[in-house]
């Protein structure tokens, strides 16, 4: 007869949801789809309100989205919405430059023509993919949203990881996923440490309108004070980011707008005509922040909360988009083969393929704000030489096209 | 065996909670079968679910089959078994490791029979499963047919028999003996005995013997670069797995 031996204290669990994930930003709610496909429930549990999130305003911001975040997107079901509204980037031209230099000395240039992949990357504003992530988390019955909802406190046991809100609700769930920024509280509760350094820069975003089209183009110049990109918009819109000594962009952030343009144009030239603001100005100062352990007892940190990356190379969302895909990949594969999703064994996992990657890319950023922020003449020069004997030798673009487009890297399943 | 169980005081409790926490740590003792655990597992839920026509992204999708595992230990193989929905009875011919295996089961919250038994001891008593569990058991047996035999006939007409073992060639001596026991120190000097390792063809004979028919074999391979195991179509000369089923 089966059973026959009773186990001497059968210490059976009720979770509200296999996983609880604290934060309802862009990875919070991509992590929570990715799930979802694998059979989990999922308890999405934001800070932020649902309007706040559903505003339906261009702000600003955008993302440029490497062509494996793209690939995800897909398998998640959104590029269908989201592709009218999302910007191939077919070209990408980095080019040293001094105020007024405009683009004199042109340095690297990266067409995907020679990539057969296609596009290396999309430019997507924040409201579009922040509705279209919205949208599918309202649909999918596995998911249970909470909004405006205040973790205070956390606790694990052998068995469970319980959240307690604000009002006093719990929700007690096998694991926890920490997707909650750069401040992650739920690093900090679980006493995860953080390893970081900021830079004495500040990043200045906007959006802005020109006369001339991109044609698709996304221009990076490399000025004394830090990086300047321009980013292609659908239409004549592109995003710009750049960035200045930290007290100086407070002070160019306070100006009129018609003052900041006065102070952009110069950065870039006139290769787009007449510019002006297409939405707001934003600041972001720049830091890096890396969490010393991405896992605990039946906790998972993933985006920000595991790594604040300078947004130098655009890899913050894609980095965060990869840990997403990484750990669905790796909780799907310990569901099917029967194992306990949230045991060690499963997590150390998501540890381990993710680690060499942020590593690499948090090491390679600061360096190379580090090399490409400074004005000494020599150094202008080995960048000068660099950049040429780059685009000299095509294999060596193609690799650094391949990386840019996130190719590189043992792949997950939803970016292949 | 069955009786003491439910009389267990908290203390021993407490012991076999700890013992069960060093079976189940991925960096302890158990470690080289923790890593090897998700490529045996990825077999088996396969094959599993080809032979029983399951669905494994469904719930529970082993619900209804009877599943035994020989040589269940801390319950590696069983827990899994269990959380996918199978009716689970693990065996183990150490007596220490019953009571281990049940008091992880139970923080698991999984309804596991572990029991101090053998194989040939159930095929007696008349047991009957769908699937047998036979991980890396036959390379320690002293007579591998009667031992197969056992297992062939615990098993229901169309039921599985997984089996998995060590390949006996000079690459196998080197890689588990030298290499497991005495350069990395994976497992206790003297585990295993190279001369009692099976070549796949030796073992597809002794099944065919035992009343099951093979149908499949696979060899796990160890990737020193990604540290990690995976199941090969070609390379079975060290670890390898099979499949049969019973007429």
């Amino acid at each position: 007869m089966d059973n026959a031996a009773k186990a001497p204290i059968l210490q059976t669990m009720n979770y509200d949801s296999d996983i609880a994930i604290v934060g309802g930003g862009l990875n919070g709610t991509a992590m929570a789809l990715a799930l979802v496909r694998s059979g989990l429930s999922v308890t999405l549990i934001d800070a932020a309100s649902l309007p706040t999130r559903a505003a339906p305003d261009f702000d600003g911001r955008s993302y440029a989205l490497a062509l494996t975040s793209k690939r995800m997107l897909a398998a998640l079901g959104l590029w269908d919405g989201l592709s009218e509204n999302a910007q191939p980037m077919n070209q990408i031209k980095v080019t040293d430059g001094r105020i007024n230099d405009g683009h004199a000395f042109l340095g690297l240039h990266f067409d995907a023509a020679e990539l057969e992949e296609g596009p290396m990357g999309y430019m997507v504003e924040d409201r579009h993919l922040r509705h279209a992530l919205l949208d599918a988390v309202e649909a999918e019955p596995n998911i249970t949203h909470m909004s405006a909802a205040r973790v205070v406190a956390q606790e694990v046991t052998t068995t469970a990881a319980t959240l307690t809100l604000e009002d006093g609700k719990t929700v007690t769930a096998r694991v926890i996923i920490g997707a909650d920024g750069r401040q992650s509280g739920t690093a900090e509760r679980a006493g995860i440490s953080r390893t970081g350094w900021s830079y004495d820069q500040t990043a200045l975003v906007c959006a802005i309108a020109h006369e001339k089209p991109h044609q698709g183009i996304a221009h990076q110049f490399f000025m004394p004070s830090g990086p300047l990109a321009i980013l292609p918009l659908k239409g004549n819109r592109s995003s710009i980011v750049w960035s200045e000594k930290s007290d100086l962009a407070q002070q160019i952030n306070g100006l009129s707008d018609e003052k900041y343009l006065q102070i952009l144009r110069p950065r870039f030239g006139d290769f787009l005509g007449e510019i002006s603001l297409a939405g707001a100005r934003f600041t972001y100062p720049l830091n890096l922040t890396l969490a010393n352990s991405v896992i605990s007892d039946r906790l998972v940190l993933v985006g920000d909360a595991a790594h604040g990356m300078h947004p130098i190379a655009g890899q913050g969302l894609n980095a965060g988009l990869k840990d997403i895909a990484v750990l669905a990949q790796v909780m799907d594969e310990a569901k099917r083969r029967g194992e306990d999703i949230a045991s060690p064994l499963v997590l150390e996992r998501y540890a381990e393929w993710r680690s060499f990657d942020v590593a690499t890319l948090a090491a390679a950023t600061d360096v190379f704000n580090r090399l490409f922020s400074n004005d000494s003449s020599l150094l202008r020069l080995g960048r000068d030489l660099g950049m040429k004997a780059v685009n000299a030798m095509p294999n060596l673009r193609r690799g650094f096209m391949r990386e840019a487009a996130g190719l590189t890297g043992e792949l997950p399943a939803l970016m292949r | 065996m069955t009786d003491t169980q439910t009389t267990v005081d908290p203390a021993e409790v407490a012991k076999f909670e700890a013992m069960a926490a060093e079976w189940w740590d991925p960096k302890g003792k158990f470690k080289p079968l923790h890593m090897l655990n998700p490529c045996r597992l990825d077999y088996i839920t396969s094959q599993i679910a080809a032979e029983f026509d399951r669905d494994l992204s469904a719930e529970s999708p082993f619900a209804g089959l009877r599943l035994l595992d020989i040589g269940c230990g801390g319950g590696l193989l069983s827990e899994p078994m269990a959380r996918l929905g199978a009716t689970v009875v693990g065996v183990d011919a150490a007596e220490r490791n019953i009571p281990v295996a049940q008091a992880h089961a139970a923080q698991s919250g999984l309804d596991i029979d572990y029991r101090h038994n053998t194989a040939e001891a159930l095929a007696a008593a008349g047991e009957q499963f769908d699937i047998v569990l036979n991980m890396e058991v036959v390379e320690h047996v002293a007579d591998p047919l009667a031992y197969l035999t056992a297992c062939a006939q615990l098993l229901k007409s169309g039921g599985l028999h997984i089996c998995s073992t060590l390949n006996r060639n000079p690459k196998s001596f080197m890689m588990a003996i030298v290499g497991a026991e005495h350069v990395m120190r994976w497992l206790p000097k003297g585990t295993h005995e190279w001369s009692k390792f099976i070549t796949p063809d030796e073992l597809f004979d002794l099944l065919s013997k035992s009343g099951v028919t093979p149908v499949d074999r696979k060899g796990m391979v160890f990737n020193p670069i990604t540290w990690s195991w995976s199941l090969s179509d070609r390379d079975l000369s060290v670890n390898y797995v099979t499949a049969s089923v019973k007429p």
